[in-house]
């Protein structure tokens, strides 16, 4: 699959974000770069406002104070596509109106060659027609996944789109969206290390003090699950997770 | 379609039944004029085809221009409410209010001001479907779930966008509801209207043959009724589910 634009895509710009919801301050005086064109897994403990900065960065909630923006200085609005943790298909359109929701919400004509193509390439070439609530919940996610590519968008936020799935389907599914996915700047949250550390270039944690970097990961994305790099940083992330809960 | 024709056989067992039952009632010593039996009613509604059918019509039209005016006029409220919690305020008491007033206290007066003719009845319909159009309609549309509306304005959807594919598709289910007991109880409204004052239609019918000790006559218009309100009922049924078939139905 092609990169959505040309060069290297924008990666994401946060600064001096504060983030406060209801009583609680999430976040204070944060800043953080997230690199174009890489895949980037953020994790942390429950509750820690993961969520909360994926909607901010989605433009979903509005930040307390703070800038976002794209790296290159240009706002974000208009170059991301969401991916949450339900598939959120709208059971009353068919896989394929899914895949061009898009294009139905701007009132636009449909793609359906792009669109087909994504359904070839996520494997449901012959659901095009079915309605979601036919399919299996693996199917249901790549129906999501293709939904998400459909938009061509240099940004991808993806908040623990695979954590419903069983294991079997949730490591054929984080192949295929690291294949599908490469050229694009990505932010993943998720509760899984063994899934950040197959999947992604660069790995952050939120702790107590803010954001804490990693120990970098060797070889290209994605990883194979028996592959050495991926269960030695596998186990370092955990330590540094437990170390954070604690 | 085995579904279907066990619904049908049920239906017609049901029935069945039921006129036994009634015709055993009417081998009592039961006068005529208080219970009179099936077969009675059965040859007044035969012998009184045309007056039947002409007040039939009447009545059904007074439930049909209730039922669209009431759709019409509930699902709008909804959606401003939707839009404006400044509307929402104002008027949701009063919607409730309008049901805490019982119809038929309402009726002489609804008589009073829309006159003996076809407008004070279809005032009736639209003033009993009123609050159950609204309100689940209403709720269907706040309940739409936040993450349907989290990913069109991702996709930079707008407000007007969002309504006409998001959260009016997401309503359906819940106005279908609304629908289905608008079905069942317009009639009432409609009925009730013409009880207080009408010069046509099944309740003038059920009435004017009543004082008459036409009983046979009332039971036949009855009848009539009930017919038409099941008829009424099966046909919105029908078309929700052809229409909402995404829905899932888990009983």
């Amino acid at each position: 699959m092609n990169p959505p634009v040309d060069g290297v895509p924008p990666g994401i710009s946060i600064r001096q974000l504060c983030l406060t919801l209801g009583q609680q301050q999430l976040f204070s005086q944060l800043d953080l770069e997230i690199a174009g064109g890489a895949f980037t897994a953020l994790l942390g403990a429950s509750g820690v406002g993961k969520s909360s900065l994926m909607r901010v960065i989605a433009g979903l909630t509005p930040p307390t104070s703070g800038q976002i923006s794209g790296s290159d200085g240009l706002p974000l609005t208009g170059r991301i596509a969401w991916m949450g943790q339900q598939d959120l298909l709208y059971p009353w359109l068919t896989v394929q109106q899914n895949v061009c929701l898009a294009s139905r919400l701007k009132g636009e004509k449909a793609d359906h060659d792009w669109a087909q193509h994504l359904l070839e390439r996520v494997g449901l070439s012959k659901y095009a027609r079915a309605r979601p609530a036919t399919l299996s919940g693996g199917m249901r996610q790549r129906a999501a996944l293709a939904r998400t590519l459909y938009t061509r968008q240099p940004i991808v936020l993806m908040d623990e789109p695979f954590s419903a799935l069983d294991a079997l389907t949730r490591t054929q599914i984080q192949t295929l969206a690291a294949e599908v996915l490469v050229g694009h700047t990505v932010l993943l949250i998720t509760h899984d290390a063994a899934e950040a550390c197959r999947l992604s270039h660069h790995l952050l944690v939120i702790g107590v003090a803010g954001i804490e970097a990693c120990t970098p990961l060797q070889g290209q994305p994605p990883r194979a699950p028996d592959d050495i790099h991926v269960i030695q940083s596998h186990s370092a992330l955990l330590k540094q997770l437990c170390r954070i809960v604690r | 379609m085995r579904n279907h024709f066990a619904g049908l056989r049920r239906g017609a067992t049901l029935f069945t039944g039921l006129i036994t039952l009634w015709w055993l009632a009417t081998l009592t010593t039961i006068p005529a004029f208080l219970l009179p039996s099936p077969a009675a009613v059965a040859a007044a509604l035969w012998q009184n085809a045309d007056y039947l059918s002409h007040h039939t019509l009447i009545t059904l039209t007074e439930i049909l221009s209730g039922m669209a005016l009431g759709v019409v006029l509930g699902g709008a409220l909804a959606l401003g409410m939707t839009f404006s919690p400044w509307l929402q305020r104002w008027m949701m008491p009063l919607v409730i209010t309008s049901q805490a007033i019982p119809v038929f206290a309402l009726a002489p007066l609804l008589v009073l001001w829309f006159g003996f003719g076809i407008g004070a009845k279809v005032a009736m319909a639209v003033l009993v479907i009123f609050f159950p159009v609204t309100s689940s309609f209403f709720d269907g549309l706040r309940r739409v779930t936040p993450g349907y509306l989290d990913l069109a304005r991702t996709m930079g959807a707008s407000r007007a966008s969002q309504l006409r594919h998001v959260r009016l598709l997401a309503a359906l289910p819940a106005l279908g509801s609304g629908l289905r007991m608008a079905a069942a109880v317009a009639p009432i409204g409609a009925i009730i209207g013409e009880w207080v004052g009408s010069a046509e239609g099944l309740g003038f019918v059920m009435l004017n043959a009543n004082a008459r000790m036409q009983s046979d006559l009332c039971f036949a218009a009855l009848f009539i009724l009930v017919l038409m309100t099941l008829g009424l009922w099966l046909t919105i049924d029908f078309l929700l589910r052809r229409l909402i078939s995404w829905a899932p139905e888990t009983i």
